[in-house]
């Protein structure tokens, strides 16, 4: 299981960026809404992330598959 | 007093005017339009690999069987697979003013792996596979209220192996640049039960028949027809074809991602997953100490906790830093750590290189050892409950990195209806000397 400790950073990880947070217009996310800054993996980034969760025994957390669909774990 | 009634109508009839512009606007935003397409994205990419360590002959180069009768089974992983999917998106309109997306993707790769050629001992099976999957989704988006609802559905087929997939997904904006994301997916798969056809006296019940390591059905092949046949133990009624057995996978997903500033973004994403069923691969062999041969056998029920933070910072013009880490636990007794960082550097505003490293770490599951490592007692029968030589489930490190572009020039690439350009290159070592190249295109069409 995660441990506590884990669990605690991630939530303090959280707490400080949302608490430092500064409000962007729509107008001003000409920056944050670059192709690559897309809080995600890309496209072309598929096979690898395919062939990683063949090959690797852990998967997910990264907006791809978490296991089953395919012959790997 | 008339001068003071002229300025009130003079306000009044300005007021008017200003909100019948604001009405006028979002009924122009929100009017009704078919579903159109607006981009087709096409990936095609080659994958190339080597390595000495194959699950498929128990995790090497092995013998199989003792004395005059041994078989060497070679370890290699070689294997190249060629990759492409395609994928349409159309964009519509609603009365109501929500915005429809549909995703419709067609996705076919063919390998051809040296290892699968030992699927039987002889070195016969055939070593190509093709796998097709197609795709569906649909998002429904409230641009006023910042909410969505989707859901998907998901085909994979390949000789060995069917899924099936459900998954439905909500979406909420808060007015300070954060967006909370849930999702619940189900892949009801099934695993073709083809075993290894070797001559172990273990199986064999009698001429043209084997027994499943887990008696759950007999394979008889008829010898001039040559035809498959599986039966349930003690029925003499046969179905055609190989057996299946049921692997389930079932995931929640939750990610809340924040803008914190103009130029910085972060993501946190959780998945909680649970697999039940058959969970070995039939054709994985293991190779214990007494070199008796058996096939994988692994628990029918694994729990995954993976959970993952994004941070992407826009430096200046020119650089920005993507960079992604990922914890994974489950109950197999595998943790892991992934690190990644990728520096994409604007040359122009339309043309950008992007140096990627990914670190990655992980411990052994409890069912893991090596060839001839898995131990049987006195009378011949495993020690351990659950046993695989696939060296997924080994103890190692890995370093991939490598190099991308991508051309995006406004309005397109010229006389064409080619609107991006990306290339990926990358290089991948892992401490079990499995080595590997990928290289990817991506096409966005507009």
């Amino acid at each position: 299981m995660i441990s506590k400790k884990f669990t605690l950073f991630s939530l303090l990880l959280v707490f400080l960026f949302a608490s430092s947070c500064e409000t962007v217009k729509e107008y001003q996310k000409n920056r944050l809404n670059d192709a690559e800054m897309a809080l995600s993996s890309r496209k072309v980034e598929k096979n690898e992330m395919n062939f990683q969760s063949y090959k690797e025994g852990a998967a997910g957390a990264n907006g791809g598959k978490t296991g089953g669909g395919c012959g790997c774990n | 007093m008339k001068k003071l009634s002229l300025t009130l109508i003079g306000l009044y009839v300005l007021f008017l005017h200003g909100f019948s512009q604001v009405s006028q606007k979002y009924e122009d935003i929100f009017q009704s339009k078919p579903l159109k397409l607006e981009e087709i994205n096409l990936v095609t990419s080659y994958y190339s690999q080597n390595g000495s360590h194959s699950a498929v002959t128990g995790g090497g180069t092995s013998l199989l069987g003792l004395g005059a009768n041994a078989v060497t089974l070679p370890g290699s992983e070689k294997l190249n697979d060629f990759s492409n999917m395609l994928e349409l998106k159309l964009v519509g309109y609603g009365e109501t003013g929500n915005r429809h997306t549909i995703l419709a993707g067609l996705g076919i790769d063919h390998h051809t792996a040296a290892s699968q050629k030992y699927i039987t001992a002889s070195g016969a099976s055939s070593p190509d596979g093709t796998r097709v999957y197609p795709s569906l989704n649909w998002t429904m988006e409230n641009l006023n209220k910042g909410t969505e609802v989707g859901i998907g559905t998901y085909y994979s087929h390949e000789y060995n192996y069917n899924s099936f997939a459900l998954d439905g997904h909500v979406g909420f904006k808060n007015k300070t640049g954060g967006e909370f994301g849930a999702k619940v997916s189900a892949y009801l798969d099934q695993v073709v039960l083809i075993y290894p056809k070797d001559d172990s006296t273990l199986y064999k019940t009698g001429t043209n028949s084997l027994v499943t390591p887990y008696d759950q059905f007999v394979i008889k092949t008829n010898a001039s027809s040559g035809a498959v046949y599986s039966y349930l133990p003690g029925s003499t009624s046969g179905s055609t074809g190989y057996p299946t057995a049921s692997r389930n996978t079932f995931t929640a997903s939750l990610s809340y991602s924040q803008v914190i500033n103009k130029s910085l973004q972060m993501a946190i994403l959780f998945d909680a997953v649970k697999q039940e069923g058959y969970l070995s691969l039939p054709f994985h062999r293991v190779i214990f100490n007494n070199h008796l041969e058996r096939y994988e056998k692994l628990p029918n029920s694994r729990t995954k906790l993976p959970i993952g933070f994004r941070l992407n910072y826009f430096i200046g013009d020119d650089v920005i830093i993507r960079s992604y880490y990922r914890y994974y636990t489950d109950d197999w007794g595998l943790t892991s750590h992934t690190a990644s960082i990728e520096i994409p550097y604007k040359i122009t505003p339309f043309f950008s290189v992007s140096p990627f490293y990914r670190y990655y770490t992980q411990t052994a599951t409890k069912y893991f050892a090596p060839l001839y490592q898995h131990k049987v007692d006195a009378a011949a029968n495993p020690v351990e409950s659950y046993y695989t030589s696939n060296y997924a489930s080994s103890a190692f490190n890995s370093n991939y990195y490598g190099l991308g572009m991508r051309s995006a020039p406004p309005g397109g690439f010229k006389n064409t209806y080619l609107a991006s350009l990306e290339v990926r290159y990358g290089h991948y070592v892992q401490t079990t000397d499995l080595n590997s190249n990928v290289i990817s295109l991506h096409f966005t069409f507009k």
